[in-house]
């Protein structure tokens, strides 16, 4: 809502020096989201003054016509002598009045104007275009004025080319805002004021002879008044005030009648409509929609219309969708275009909020009275409304009222809050008492009756005023927010973070740590995605929650792995030239049920049951929490030092190591094959002891790598915290730490390419029994010395006894024991036996 | 040179005469004083101190002394062997503590040198943010609560008090997800806000609950400097008997001053959100401009945009008719709850001008964050 501070002064009276600044800090105090105070004109320098056209003189030869015209301004150059302006304009004649900028003046932009020689002629200032002037987007040609007005006149205040606008957010609850009325109300109050309410007028009663009107739907529709009004001058255009005023509040003049009930909504709330009384045929229907039907609205475009749409009809159908927006078949006539409209109705109405919300909604069709319907607005003020238009369609239009007067009013009960007086005191924590509480009640429009218990009727624009609650916010925010003390609360004993929060922690400094960088990813994605991963048809993973209004449809999908999101921050980091890479993210994905249901919507006015809270889950995603890496370049770095080490597959996996031991658990690593991974370099992360397979880490399939465009060897790793942390960690207990001393041995074995290193390792270790305290691979070795399809692995093996030292022999037997379960479970050799 | 057990009177051996032994210790500690190097002063010390030295020697003959001489002739032995012994320990650290202040004036490097070699990583500043503003909680006593991203329409909704019909439904634009029939029914959506998790937690557990709730939050926004479709909230909840919107005020200062820092005047405006009631949005003085940017166009403030304040969040006394909806008697409890968002705060707390940054993970941005913030 945007509000001009010129006009709300005309319903408060605000102090002289209070600027638009003040005032919305008022109002803001007072709930109204005041989003900018808009200076208009600040830059706006005269002489800019009335001129009358004396003579005009076409100039051809040029590309566009052009006019050299001889203006009078009065004494406003100083000499009274004709102003000599060249005009590209041909909008205008001899005699009319004009809106004229002189040399010295500047124009919104900053704009100077100076005399200037052009088109052979001098051009001794401007002749002005609204666009010009900073008065709207209107460059169709200069502004001609009505002849009244005389030469040499100011037009910086004639046209009112400098204000201040409030631009109000008026939140939905605030629907009295959307008026003049409702702000200067609340302007009012903030300043403990008075308010001249615009909808106090004279209205006479409702009669037999008005226009007929039926409702047949009065749940839909509990009020409509319409007024005619006959011989208006189809020619009369909006004075220059209530242009501006329009055009202040950001709604484009159209034409007398249809600016006289924008002018009227704004200033009352009151959405009206006016139809061409000639057009309409027979009386006024209020009804539903009738399935099959259909209705050609202002804005041109034919909608069928659903049963649920409430509607405006005469004999020949439907002429308007209540309360969003009419027909085109009695629509106010353009002068223009052939006769224009002499006869009008007015409707003042009041629809139902929810079927005027649905209805806009489904027509997408939000309109200047669908939002003001939605919010509510006042049913009490359509009579005073309808009055206002028919007052001016007289006094500007020349039009006269009919003696008519149709007023339709469904019963209404009169709403009634009790309140325990003591309430507002209860909810903000301080002691207003009653006398202040039934103060600010009344101050916003409410009889209030009674004294320990209220009971208040609250006004009839406030809708939004059902319970004590509501009362008691009103109290405490006119009361004010800042007067409110502090205090806190005393809050038990709390037991800190969860197992789980502090594991995510954890895992996020080891990473990071470790010289990971963390990244945030959007989850969407599409089947692009996929390809790009080389997911078979059948991958579970391109099972996706799916969106109905995507971002971009392209990508409809939640993610059910981390790996495209991480894999794109990857790339595009690399395509900013950060080429040594190590990055993570953490977060959810979303994995659909098997089985898919529909969430229920349970009443809100007790607790669901449990079989209801179990159904809302049930129809859910799965949404378990993973974690996952990318690295590409130089893991460590190469320098002076010497050379560094590549990002690999073994780097992926001692991320995952890296995870697990943040989160106090073993990984055990197995040989794996899954996309996007390359098939020789995959491995699967399984809990150690269980079968449990939590994720995958290694290199990218080189195909992969090839789709997404990434450095060769990408590397990855993704995997399932909830899955990894299942079990809980388990209590560590402290070592008994040996103080005898420690005898080492060497041992290098021959095993198949195939075996895998990790199955060499626990064989060492169960047939090392328990003096072995540390087993360590220290070199991997193939080549000609130990045959073709071989590899040797070298490990060093660390023996302690906790009660002595142990003797060579002793060490010695135990690693051949060692030895001799490597043989036995992967067919090893023992190197130089 | 005197044979052992011959007897003799002391006086008449000449190696213990008195001078003799001075002139002894004297050219041993000469000899001491000259020696130019550790290599020299060992020599010197073989000679003048060793096995063969005169001293030495001399005090071999203090054995066959009669008794009554032993114990002068020992003492005079002793204290030239003393004076000798310490004057070489003396050269000895000294000519030592030469050589080792060569050996590692030899040994210097250049330190300047950048080594670099363990890769840096970094938090993401959004979730360090979270984490500081959860263990001011925590520390109050307060527990985090978690939630599904994707959430029943009923939790996001309607318990909330946004009816189907909530013009309020229309101000949060809401990704809906797809029904198993490919219709938008499924009373699915990525949750607009954090508040659903207090609609949880009040479900799953008696009051007193003092929550707070972070976590991704989706609205159908385009990305640009200061939108983002996926962002973070922080949310808190409080409901117990006797919560007051004082309690409220009490609780945000508190967080604001640990956040943000001391002595900034906040501004409680009221607001309209259905799930609280009074409700208010939180506005806090800007603490780079303190307000002074305010109609002032010779001193534009980037980060308040000149307008004096910087928005936090929304905040409110918990609208019974929620209380209701997820089972807690509203006769018997109040409660109040917040949601700030977090892009907004790490924009003013961190100076950060453009909210894509937080988005595109480009590691040059986050670095410098570290591990904490």
């Amino acid at each position: 809502m945007r509000v001009p501070l010129s006009w709300l002064r005309e319903y408060v009276d605000l102090p002289a020096g209070e600027t638009g600044r003040d005032v919305a800090e008022r109002l803001v105090r007072a709930g109204l989201e005041v989003e900018t105070v808009e200076q208009i004109g600040t830059d706006l320098k005269g002489p800019l003054v009335v001129g009358e056209v004396l003579s005009i003189e076409e100039l051809s030869g040029f590309k566009k016509p052009i006019r050299h015209c001889f203006v009078n301004v009065g004494d406003a150059n100083g000499t009274g002598e004709p102003q000599e302006i060249v005009c590209g304009a041909t909008n205008f004649q001899v005699g009319d009045k004009v809106v004229v900028v002189l040399p010295g003046a500047v124009l919104p932009g900053p704009f100077p104007i100076a005399a200037r020689k052009t088109y052979g002629h001098t051009s001794a200032g401007m002749i002005c275009s609204a666009r010009e002037l900073g008065m709207g987007d209107d460059h169709a040609g200069i502004i001609v004025l009505p002849p009244e007005y005389e030469p040499g006149t100011d037009a910086i205040e004639l046209l009112q080319l400098v204000d201040e606008v409030l631009d109000i957010a008026v939140t939905p609850d605030r629907g009295y805002c959307l008026s003049l009325r409702g702000v200067a109300r609340e302007a009012a109050a903030a300043y403990g004021l008075p308010l001249a309410d615009p909808a106090l007028l004279d209205v006479p009663p409702a009669n037999s002879f008005g226009y007929l009107v039926k409702v047949t739907d009065p749940a839909g529709c509990d009020r409509f008044v319409a007024r005619t009004v006959i011989g208006v001058d189809p020619n009369a255009k909006s004075p220059i005030w209530l242009q501006r005023r329009l055009q202040k509040a950001g709604i484009r003049p159209i034409s007398l009648t249809v600016d006289i009930t924008n002018y009227v909504m704004l200033e009352v709330g009151q959405p009206l409509h006016a139809y061409d009384k000639q057009r309409v045929d027979g009386p006024i229907t209020v009804r539903r929609a009738q399935e099959g039907e259909t209705l050609t609205t202002l804005d041109g475009v034919e909608r069928k219309l659903a049963a649920e749409d409430l509607l405006i009809c005469d004999n020949s159908g439907p002429i308007g969708l209540a309360g969003v927006m009419g027909g085109a078949s009695t629509e106010i006539l353009d002068p223009a275009a052939g006769p224009g409209t002499t006869e009008v109705i007015i409707e003042a109405a009041h629809f139902d909020a929810v079927s005027v919300a649905r209805t806009a909604k489904r027509h997408k069709l939000p309109s200047e009275a669908s939002k003001r319907f939605e919010r509510g607005v006042d049913p009490e003020a359509a009579r005073a409304a309808a009055q206002r238009a028919v007052d001016l369609l007289v006094l500007i239009a020349g039009g006269t009222a009919e003696a008519g007067v149709t007023d339709i009013a469904a019963p209404h009960p009169v709403r009634t809050i009790t309140i325990s007086a003591d309430l507002p005191d209860r909810v903000a924590g301080t002691a207003y008492g009653r006398e202040t509480v039934t103060r600010r009640l009344q101050e916003i429009g409410c009889s209030v009756a009674g004294a320990d218990v209220l009971e208040v009727t609250p006004p009839t624009w406030r809708p939004d005023l059902t319970d004590p609650y509501d009362l008691a916010e009103e109290v405490i925010r006119l009361e004010g927010y800042d007067n409110v003390p502090a205090r806190m609360p005393n809050v038990p004993p709390g037991k800190g973070l969860t197992e789980a929060q502090r594991v995510h922690r954890r895992l996020g400094v080891a990473l990071a740590g470790a010289g990971y960088v963390e990244v945030n990813n959007y989850p969407f994605l599409g089947e692009a995605a996929f390809e790009a991963l080389g997911l078979e048809p059948e991958d579970r993973r391109r099972r996706t929650v799916k969106l109905v209004n995507p971002l971009n449809d392209e990508e409809p999908s939640l993610r059910t792995t981390l790996l495209p999101g991480l894999l794109g921050a990857l790339r595009r980091n690399i395509g900013r030239g950060n080429t040594d890479l190590a990055i993570f993210e953490t977060g959810t994905v979303f994995l659909p049920k098997d089985e898919r249901t529909v969430a229920p919507r349970p009443a809100v006015d007790h607790r669901p049951s449990d079989e209801e809270l179990a159904e809302l889950d049930a129809a859910l995603p799965d949404q378990p929490r993973r974690v996952a890496v990318a690295l590409a370049g130089e893991r460590l770095p190469s320098g002076w030092w010497g050379k560094g080490d590549q990002a690999s597959w073994a780097d992926a996996i001692e991320a995952a190591r890296t995870v697990a031991r943040a989160a106090g658990v073993e990984l055990t690593v197995r040989q794996g094959q899954l996309a996007p991974w390359h098939p020789g370099r995959c491995a699967e992360l399984v809990v150690t002891g269980t079968d449990r397979v939590v994720g995958h880490a290694g290199e990218l399939h080189p195909r992969v790598v090839k789709a997404l465009g990434l450095p060769a060897r990408t590397a990855a790793m993704e995997l399932d915290i909830d899955l990894l942390t299942a079990d809980g960690a388990e209590r560590v207990n402290g070592p008994a730490v040996s103080g005898f001393p420690v005898a080492t041995q060497d041992v290098a074995l021959i095993v198949d390419t195939a075996v895998p290193a990790a199955e060499v390792e626990d064989a060492l270790r169960s047939g090392a029994g328990e003096l072995l305290e540390a087993i360590r691979l220290f070199d991997v070795f193939t080549g000609e010395q130990v045959g073709e399809g071989k590899k040797s692995l070298a490990y060093a093996l660390r023996f302690r006894a906790a009660d002595r030292t142990l003797t060579a022999d002793e060490a010695s037997a135990a690693r051949e024991a060692a030895v001799a379960e490597a043989v036995a479970r992967t067919g090893a050799v023992l190197r130089g036996a | 040179m005197s044979a052992p057990n011959k007897s003799y009177d002391p006086v008449e051996v000449e190696a213990l005469k008195p001078e003799v032994v001075e002139q002894a210790r004297d050219e041993a500690i000469a000899a001491f004083a000259a020696a130019g190097s550790l290599d020299e002063l060992k020599q010197a010390k073989v000679a003048h101190f060793g096995d063969r030295s005169p001293l030495a020697l001399a005090n071999r003959e203090i054995g066959a002394l009669p008794p009554h001489a032993k114990a002068a002739a020992g003492k005079l032995i002793g204290q030239a062997r003393g004076a000798v012994n310490q004057a070489l320990a003396k050269r000895q650290a000294e000519l030592e503590a030469e050589r080792d202040a060569r050996v590692l004036v030899e040994e210097a490097v250049d330190v300047t040198l950048p080594f670099d070699r363990a890769p840096r990583g970094a938090r993401h500043p959004l979730t360090t943010l979270a984490e500081r503003i959860e263990d001011t909680f925590v520390a109050m006593g307060y527990q985090v609560a978690e939630g599904p991203e994707v959430e029943a329409e009923w939790l996001n909704f309607d318990a909330l008090n946004l009816g189907p019909d909530h013009p309020a439904r229309s101000m949060q634009d809401t990704f809906f997800v797809q029904a198993p029939d490919g219709s938008a029914d499924s009373g699915v959506v990525l949750r607009t806000q954090t508040s659903p998790v207090q609609a949880r937690t009040m479900l799953d557990r008696e009051p007193p609950v003092y929550v707070v709730c972070p976590g991704r939050v989706y609205r159908t926004d385009e990305l640009d400097a200061t939108h983002t479709p996926v962002f973070r909230q922080v949310e808190g909840l409080a409901v117990d008997e006797g919560i007051t919107f004082a309690d409220l005020k009490g609780t945000i200062e508190v967080l604001v001053e640990k956040l943000i820092g001391g002595g900034l005047e906040l501004r409680w405006r009221p607001s309209y959100f259905p799930f609280t009631e009074p409700s208010a949005e939180i506005d806090l003085q800007c603490f780079v401009c303190r307000g002074e940017s305010v109609g002032n166009p010779d001193r534009p403030c980037r980060t308040c945009s000149s307008e004096g304040w910087i928005e936090l969040g929304g905040c409110g006394v918990v609208n019974p008719r929620v209380l209701v909806a997820c089972g807690v008697d509203p006769n018997r409890y109040s409660g109040f709850a917040f949601g700030l968002g977090l892009e907004r705060i790490l924009m003013n707390r961190h100076n950060v001008a453009d909210m894509r940054d937080m988005v595109e993970g480009d590691v040059r941005f986050t670095l410098p964050f570290g591990m904490e913030i």
